[in-house]
């Protein structure tokens, strides 16, 4: 499929998505489907470092959470509309993906996952003591009751959070089916390998934190308007860096598809969980179905069904079968 | 003939332990190259050092007339020096076509300043799998194949990045008489494209029969460089392989 049609589709979807919310009438739904799509955006951003490169990373509540307060710094020096912010957002996180990229790329495995769990650390430490955006007080965002044409403000931050969602899946696929992508997996096969192919590793491995990292920081930059008061336990919450790993882990790691099902189907099951029993159980909640999946489907859902379509050994599923008269098709 | 690879005076260490040391050697343009040695005589660590894997403390690797010297293992490929490992490393994910796909990609299209179109990609890799044999396995994964399936892989990803400059770390190990015929013809064809071949083999008889010369390593150091059949009755590489 042509990525001009595939933007298309995922716009028509978006469109029925939103008219869906609207036509249920009632703001919750707006909250909790807003939740569910940041999930999309976050689950989306960390696959393209940790599913495509294989690089695990701790630290995504960190990107998310310099997104979130470079909004708040913007704001409070002159407010602008929620587009720029995402724009500024994205692009604070993403130079320090990439600075993030160029000091702990040269490590692998628990190592880059420990040094993306420091850099959290740190920049969680910056943000307390930090007056300007509010330090370890917090910072209050007032924003506007209604917005034209949507009527209420959530609608207008869901209608965003959705285009973003939208986005971050066109980037995800369009990554998968280019050269970067075949050479982003090369490097979660084997960099020396990949290395002694041409590939340059480590320019692409920085494009991938770039990528991710600037998704993760606008996935977060409306959060202060649609929490109202952003503080540093709430901006950096253990909830954001486990679901990021979490959602494609439980959809599977190999295509865009997956953390969209495992953003979609955990970020829902959360939703309902936070009204029916409590929000505490949420993390809970991930560690069953984690457990349950590694057990069950080690490859995540798309895992399941390529196994269930093409009656191959578990461990071949999910992957890419490319066929050599049309290198761009997948099957 | 030119010299295709020149090695000057290497040397690395690795701690305390000293792997290369002075080694010097110089490879001509279209020569096919034995390099053999016992375990842990540095013919991997050498070859590592030449490809970029590995950063040498000492001397310089000169390619096609230019230095490598702060180039990085890609660029080399780029350059035109391509490399198998000694124990295959497929990648796993990807179908052998893919896998032929990747150094199209990134080490021919990089050189040739221009990307290549991917019909232009899909007709190499046919042609690739085709010369080695596995065209009707073109759509499998690299876990499916056998063992010498998996050494002509690694061959094949190698002659993808269309080397001038060929190193086949034990390219045979493991295999039976006639698989390690099927690759000496598979280097004996490349060589024959104008390809340099540097083979490193500890199976004699293959190395004897495609060196056109000899190079030995103990312990880090050259100790023997010519003709193959002067250098086996060398005393001292018959002390490093049979001992005193």
């Amino acid at each position: 499929m042509r990525a001009g049609l595939f933007l298309i589709i995922c716009l028509l979807v978006a469109a029925v998505v939103f008219a869906a919310a609207f036509a249920l009438g009632n703001d919750y739904y707006f909250f909790a489907g807003y939740v569910v799509l940041q999930y999309v955006v976050l689950a989306t951003a960390w696959n393209i470092l940790g599913g495509y490169c294989g690089y695990v990373n701790f630290g995504s509540a960190a990107f998310f959470a310099l997104g979130a307060y470079s909004a708040v710094a913007v704001h409070r020096f002159h407010p602008l509309p929620i587009p720029l912010l995402v724009l500024v957002g994205g692009v604070v996180s993403g130079l320090v993906g990439f600075g993030m990229g160029y000091l702990t790329l040269r490590l692998r495995g628990a190592f880059f996952a420990i040094a993306t769990l420091a850099l959290a650390v740190v920049l969680q430490t910056l943000v307390v003591n930090w007056g300007y955006v509010g330090g370890s007080r917090g910072a209050y965002i007032i924003r506007p009751e209604a917005i034209a044409p949507f009527g209420s403000y959530i609608r207008y931050l869901f209608l965003i959070m959705l285009l973003l969602a939208v986005g971050a899946i066109f980037v995800a696929r369009m990554i998968e089916r280019s050269r970067l992508g075949y050479g982003f997996a090369t490097i979660r096969d084997d960099e020396l390998a990949a290395e002694a192919c041409g590939v340059p590793t480590l320019k692409l491995k920085l494009i991938a934190t770039t990528i991710s990292g600037g998704l993760m920081g606008m996935a977060g930059a409306p959060l202060p308007y649609y929490i109202g008061f952003l503080q540093p336990s709430s901006a950096f919450g253990l909830d954001y860096a486990v679901n990021s790993i979490a959602m494609p882990l439980i959809g599977g790691t190999t295509s865009w598809v997956g953390p969209l099902i495992g953003a979609v189907l955990l970020g829902s099951l959360q939703q309902i969980a936070t009204v029916t029993i409590s929000s505490a159980v949420n993390l809970l909640i991930v560690g069953f179905v984690l457990v349950g999946f590694v057990i069950v489907a080690p490859n995540g859902i798309i895992g399941l069904v390529h196994k269930y379509l093409q009656h191959q050994p578990d461990d071949l599923v999910g992957r890419r079968h490319v066929s050599v008269d049309s290198p761009g098709s997948t099957t | 003939m030119s010299a295709m690879l020149h090695v000057d005076g290497l040397g690395k260490r690795f701690g305390g332990f000293v792997a290369l040391e002075g080694i010097s050697l110089s490879v001509a343009a279209g020569e096919r190259l034995g390099l053999i040695g016992p375990n842990g005589s540095g013919k991997s660590t050498l070859v590592n050092c030449i490809c970029g894997t590995l950063r040498n403390e000492a001397g310089t690797v000169r390619f096609d007339g230019e230095p490598l010297d702060g180039d990085t293992a890609h660029e080399r490929t780029r350059r035109g020096l391509a490399r198998t490992f000694q124990l295959p490393r497929p990648f796993v994910s990807l179908s052998l076509a893919d896998n032929l796909r990747i150094p199209l990609m990134y080490a021919v299209a990089a050189r040739g300043g221009a990307h290549l179109s991917t019909s232009e990609i899909a007709e190499r890799c046919v042609h690739l799998l085709r010369e080695v044999g596995l065209e009707r396995k073109a759509k499998r994964l690299p876990r499916e194949l056998t063992q010498v399936e998996m050494r002509k892989l690694e061959l094949a990803r190698a002659m993808a990045a269309a080397p001038k400059l060929l190193i086949a770390d034990e390219s045979m190990a493991g295999l039976t008489h006639s698989e390690v015929e099927e690759i000496l013809t598979l280097l004996n064809r490349l060589n024959e494209q104008g390809v340099t071949v540097i083979l490193i083999e500890h199976i004699m008889r293959a190395v004897m029969s495609f060196s056109q010369r000899l190079v030995v390593l103990v312990s880090g150091r050259k100790i023997a460089d010519g003709d193959p059949k002067e250098v086996m009755r060398d005393p001292e590489v018959e002390r490093a392989y049979l001992g005193q």
